[in-house]
């Protein structure tokens, strides 16, 4: 089991924002993390990462708590830009490769490539949607087990998120696992195998997506609409 | 090759049911080699395991054969492969069926209305040839 989340509790200031997760993921799954704005998929997402430490619970990355260890088991992809914008991007890379002992450069290199940007560039020349890439790139290019995603497609043009849902399939290995937060669920669902519905701050519903089409012949998208509805 | 996946059907369902028109239609012969599942799942743009369980519902039935190390091929069975093409081509007969009673058609006028569309699609690629002769 690559991540396990055991009641895990989180509040702000007494406002609940997650109340009692307990999470399985075992190794080579894409997870959807799926729920409407403030359904706490972010807060999740940073407590795995260990950015925020929880209220109460417990969460284990292959075994070790949150902390040194599980970090350089994690690549993880905020919601926003955290890069200098002064640097170049083959800068960039070369911090990575220094800071990460499971960065590929050349993997890094090879997508810049096909997605046409310049690692000469310093990062604040290139458009949002540009700058979003550049940062899945990086987050990618590490051989990690588990890889956190926090809304990595949003600005990016349709033409691009079919390349980075590619090279999301064709970069993670089958002893690694992604979770992906996002509200383009159309365009990622047929590459996820589970959803995790978050609906405030709990789990609502965490099954394997065929499953769920089978039972309610619909779409993850449809589905999402329904259970969500305002 | 496109694989025209809807999302309000289970995937492996739909592979299974491309692969198989694959092979009935001649685009996989019997002994052909599949694609790993890596490579399959990355064409089709699906999970990796989605693709691993259409590939083992069609080792299931027989229709593919895995060979332990060199990968998994396209059964030589023809007789399997027929049977198969006459069970789709039933479906799809009985569906059209369906949905011309549906219509209100009778089975008398389906049928004179299918000859009639036959006729003057014979008439009209006759047509079509003369063009391309001139």
């Amino acid at each position: 089991m690559i991540l396990e989340c055991k009641d895990l509790t989180k509040t702000y200031h007494g406002f609940p924002a997650l109340s009692d997760i307990s999470l399985q993921i075992d190794e080579g799954h894409i997870i959807g993390l799926l729920g409407p704005n403030g359904s706490g998929k972010t807060t999740l997402i940073k407590l795995i990462a260990g950015l925020l430490s929880p209220s109460s619970g417990t969460i284990s990355i292959e075994g070790n708590p949150v902390g040194p260890a599980s970090k350089s088991l994690i690549s993880y992809l905020p919601d926003h830009f955290y890069l200098d914008g002064h640097r170049k991007v083959k800068d960039i890379i070369g911090f990575f490769h220094d800071f990460y002992r499971d960065f590929e450069p050349l993997r890094a290199y090879d997508m810049l490539g096909k997605l046409n940007i310049d690692p000469n560039q310093k990062l604040k020349t290139f458009s949002k949607g540009t700058k979003e890439k550049v940062h899945l790139i990086l987050a990618m290019s590490r051989r990690a087990k588990l890889y956190l995603l926090d809304e990595p497609i949003a600005g990016v043009d349709p033409a691009a998120r079919d390349y980075i849902l590619q090279t999301i399939l064709s970069n993670y290995d089958e002893n690694a696992s992604i979770l992906i937060s996002t509200h383009l669920i159309s365009d990622i669902e047929n590459i996820l195998d589970q959803v995790v519905f978050l609906h405030k701050g709990r789990i609502h519903t965490h099954a394997c997506v065929d499953e769920l089409r089978q039972e309610t012949h619909k779409s993850i998208d449809d589905l999402f609409r329904e259970v969500f509805k305002c | 090759m496109p694989w025209n996946l809807n999302s309000d059907r289970p995937i492996f369902i739909q592979i299974i049911e491309k692969i198989q028109v694959d092979i009935i239609s001649g685009l996989y012969m019997p002994g052909d080699k599949l694609p790993s599942v890596r490579e399959l799942a990355q064409e089709a743009s699906v999970n990796p395991n989605t693709m691993q369980k259409a590939l083992s519902e069609l080792e299931r039935t027989g229709l593919v054969y895995a060979q332990r190390t060199s990968g998994r091929f396209i059964t030589e069975d023809t007789t399997m492969i027929d049977e198969l093409k006459s069970k789709l081509a039933k479906e799809i007969v009985t569906e059209f069926l369906e949905n011309m009673q549906k219509l209100g058609f009778q089975k008398e006028e389906t049928i004179s209305l299918l000859e009639k569309t036959l006729a003057t699609e014979k008439s009209t690629k006759g047509e079509a040839d003369n063009d391309t002769g001139m």
